[in-house]
């Protein structure tokens, strides 16, 4: 099996509240595919549907109407329910939220305990996930003490231990500063590369998007955009229109198109940009001493 | 402000009594407690006095905190001394104004009340400083287990306990911000008349409610997203293993036990 | 005179304990009448407790704030006038939000001022349209609107006691890229609207750079620096080595300059960028 999650048409409405309000469509027909392995931004400003969209990957909600399988398994099967959430970890917006114990090794522990795998194996996994998310010298401290991308990533260590084909993580760095958005995003992008664990990465932030694999665009209940970042920024006026920002490189690339100076629309990396402005004034690339202050990797 | 408030009361340490299994702690303390209230003599009194001052020098905690322990109680102390002192009319009667008079038994069940509580303050003390909230709960999760058969809710109770302890620096911190931001608009939290202050009150309480309620829909969907589904089948990553220090430790409070019980029979 | 000015201005938290901390290390600096400033600093850096300090909320270990020109902690009493003349608007404002109204929550802070009520009304409907919330809205329930529309509210909270200064800690945090825009604008018409001396609390170089007029940076509680936006871009690299994020597209410039295309000016919005390429790009063809 080559997909891990299929989604087809999925509509979703939240039913009315009281008998004033009208039900809401928050999900319009949504077909989606991501493959194993894959590393994907589900990209969309707040109330395009893109949490909504997270929610039925982990049977939190359950389709109106369509159908969501993921690692084989149809979301509304009930009696999988915690086969399925083994497959599919989630990690939240809020770290405070989401952490359960007053001691992080036995938060990561929780879901293990709650699936009752036995001490040995407990105790191998829960430090394997505390070394991988890089908090294994932390895991006697209480998450009061620890800032909030570290309790992320303590969340998101809960979700490795669980040993799970794809984590959906629900704009994990909204509430976070710059260091711990790196530190989170650096966790999830090892986690896909060094693991082959599968990353739905839902956000708002083009920066996060742009280090994906791919980037899928939602705006009112639909995807517009799907495919490479490099194909989905370059649509500056579509993205401009639905309220996301693009790379500010992108967006140079394009106000210069407008103008009458070509440089590739495709441009989302410092390097990209740099190298066209160079051609643009005639210059080739000289060559560079060893040490380059580029700082693309850490953005 | 807040934040400085300790709760729990845990120092973490590495002394014999910290080492001690939790369960074993907790059933030590009751053994403690049932020796200081069987013994009705200075010699029981005594016993337990001696017991105790071993179990605060094992414990490697300086005096000074277990004092500190007692001082929130000494209104009730003195209450309790005063009461047994004027009230107690039995004995040699070794001063008298008007209608109060204290006699010499009062005195002595005055002493011995107030030791007593001393010492049973101190002695419990002796568990909650050497054995964080989370292990205690633990403790007292796997102590009371048995009664699971008949549908108590011990692990409910436990997991209740634990989400609370997890949650206290949180609330508080989060207080502290809001109390912070509406002083900001001018709230006055600290003076002020009786009817702005219970007022400005509110202007605390809804926001946390709300924060609180907001906190607890979230964890709930955390839990069941890690699948979690009650006691049933659960396996534990914190192992509580008991030592032979532990059965030794049982030991000798069940002699000294026997100790008060053997004076209280002969009498002493 | 300037509005605002700190004096050697330290705070250690816990003094005399093992956790003692200075927060604030002999900050001295002066903010005028009527001037937009971007604050900066990565977290633990001690913006937060300088700001906290500017209306009062902390008390100085030692060193002065002068609020046009008096020692606010001069007479002790008078500490919540200067919270009035002085406003703050904390992180996610909107989880103070309290009062059954959207109109009796903006008017929660006029209210303690002791305002009468033509006064508190006039405030509340003015920052209400300042801050773009339709009349309509006052008579809802807070807890019903979306959550950029609370975090209005809350900001309307402060602004309706129209304070001498105002103060934003991160007011875009968290928002969608739509929302954060439409605070910064609403934010920005109010300053101008009013006059008032603005400081913007902000991770983001990005945001800051677009609007204020000098920034203010924090490292390890002391003042990094404190400049016009231009000289303190002319600095970016070392702002990079303190943790902050430069905008990416400072980062083409700083790398440009560095391999000899160099356009002798500090970069950091993307349409100024684009004006000094394509004036440059003319002045060669005209060559």
């Amino acid at each position: 099996m080559d997909n891990i999650i299929e989604i087809r048409d999925l509509h979703f409405t939240y039913p009315a509240e009281d008998e004033d309000s009208q039900p809401a469509e928050v999900l319009k027909g949504i077909d989606l595919d991501i493959k194993k392995g894959e590393s994907v931004a589900v990209l969309g400003h707040n109330g395009s549907g893109k949490s909504t969209l997270a929610k039925h990957l982990n049977a939190i909600l359950l389709p109106t109407s369509g159908k969501v399988t993921v690692n084989g398994i149809d979301t509304a099967d009930e009696s999988r329910l915690f086969e399925l959430r083994q497959s599919a970890g989630m990690v939240f917006q809020n770290p405070d939220n989401q952490i359960v114990s007053s001691i992080v090794e036995e938060d990561v522990a929780f879901a293990l305990e709650n699936l009752g795998v036995p001490y040995e194996e407990m105790r191998k996994r829960v430090d394997d996930a505390l070394r991988a998310v890089n908090m294994y010298e932390y895991r006697l401290h209480s998450p009061s003490q620890l800032s909030g991308g570290q309790k992320q990533r303590v969340a998101i260590a809960g979700v490795i231990a669980m040993e799970p084909e794809c984590m959906i993580l629900d704009e994990p760095t909204a509430m976070l500063d710059p260091q711990g958005r790196k530190e989170v995003l650096a966790t999830v992008q090892k986690m896909n590369r060094e693991k082959g664990m599968t990353i739905v990465l839902i956000t708002h932030y083009m920066e996060e998007a742009a280090q994906c694999g791919r980037v899928v665009v939602m705006d009112k209940g639909r995807v517009v955009l799907d495919g490479k970042p490099e194909k989905v920024f370059s649509q500056v006026e579509t993205l401009k229109s639905i309220g996301l920002d693009v790379p500010q490189v992108t967006e140079l690339a394009w106000e210069l198109e407008q103008a009458g100076f070509s440089i590739s629309p495709e441009t989302i990396s410092e390097e990209e940009c740099v190298e066209a402005l160079m051609r643009l004034f005639g210059r080739l690339p000289v060559n560079l001493p060893a040490q380059s202050n580029y700082t693309d990797k850490e953005q | 402000m807040l934040k400085d408030i300790t709760i729990g009361q845990y120092f973490p340490g590495n002394s014999v009594i910290h080492r001690l299994d939790p369960r074993f702690k907790i059933v030590i303390t009751i053994i403690y407690i049932v020796m200081l209230f069987t013994g009705d003599s200075m010699a029981c009194l005594a016993v337990g006095a001696v017991f105790t001052a071993m179990m605060l020098v094992l414990s490697g905690i300086k005096l000074k905190m277990y004092l500190k322990s007692i001082r929130p109680l000494m209104p009730f102390l003195v209450i309790t001394a005063l009461i047994n002192l004027f009230l107690v009319s039995s004995g040699e009667v070794l001063w008298h104004w008007k209608f109060l008079k204290i006699t010499s038994e009062g005195v002595n069940i005055s002493v011995f009340m107030i030791v007593r509580i001393v010492l049973l303050i101190m002695g419990t003390s002796v568990l909650t400083y050497t054995t964080s909230p989370i292990t205690l709960t633990d403790a007292i999760e796997r102590l009371l287990s048995p009664l699971k058969k008949l549908r108590f809710p011990v692990h409910e109770l436990a997991m209740m306990m634990s989400i609370a302890l997890r949650f206290i620096p949180t609330l508080i911190e989060e207080t502290d911000k809001i109390i912070s931001a509406q002083k900001a608009r001018g709230a006055e939290i600290d003076s002020g008349s009786f009817t702005t202050r219970a007022r400005n009150l509110i202007s605390i309480l809804v926001p946390l409610f709300i924060s609180s309620f907001r906190r607890a829909d979230e964890l709930a969907t955390a839990m069941e997203c890690r699948c979690y589904n009650g006691g049933e089948g659960r396996t534990r990553l914190r192992q509580l293993k008991s030592a032979p220090r532990d059965y030794i430790a049982l030991a000798v409070t069940l002699l000294f036990l026997a100790g008060v019980i053997t004076l209280k029979i002969i009498g002493i | 005179m300037a509005i605002l000015e700190t004096r050697d201005l330290t705070y250690t938290y816990s003094p005399d304990t093992p956790f003692e901390k200075t927060a604030v290390d002999h900050v001295s600096l002066k903010i005028e009448q009527g001037e937009l400033i971007g604050v900066m600093g990565h977290t633990g850096s001690g913006k937060s407790t300088l700001i906290q300090h500017f209306n009062g909320l902390l008390r100085p270990t030692s060193g002065q704030i002068l609020l046009d020109g008096k020692d606010i902690w001069e007479n002790k009493n008078k500490i919540r006038d200067v919270r009035f003349q002085v406003g703050l608007v904390f992180q996610y404002p909107e989880y103070q939000i309290f009062e059954e109204t959207v109109y009796k929550d903006i008017a929660f802070g006029p209210k303690n001022m002791g305002l009468d009520e033509d006064e508190i009304k006039r405030r509340v409907l003015a920052t209400a349209a300042d801050i773009g919330l339709s009349e309509e809205l006052m008579e809802r329930s807070p807890f019903e609107l979306s959550g950029g529309q609370k975090r209005r509210v809350a900001i309307a909270g402060v602004m309706a006691m129209e304070p001498k200064v105002l103060i934003l800690d991160e007011p875009t945090a968290g928002l969608d890229p739509a929302g954060r825009d439409l605070i910064l604008s609403h934010i920005k018409a109010y300053h101008k609207r009013t006059g008032n001396t603005t400081l913007i609390v902000s991770h983001s170089m990005e945001d800051i750079a677009s609007f204020a007029d000098r920034i203010l940076v924090m490292n390890k509680g002391k003042l990094f620096c404190f400049d016009e936006t231009e000289r303190v871009f002319s600095r970016a690299e070392e702002i990079a080595e303190i943790g902050l994020d430069v905008p990416q597209i400072t980062r083409v410039f700083m790398e440009l300059r560095r391999r000899g295309l160099d356009f002798g000016k500090e970069v950091y919005t993307v349409g100024y960028a684009r004006d000094l390429i394509l004036r440059e790009l003319r002045e060669r063809k005209g060559e």
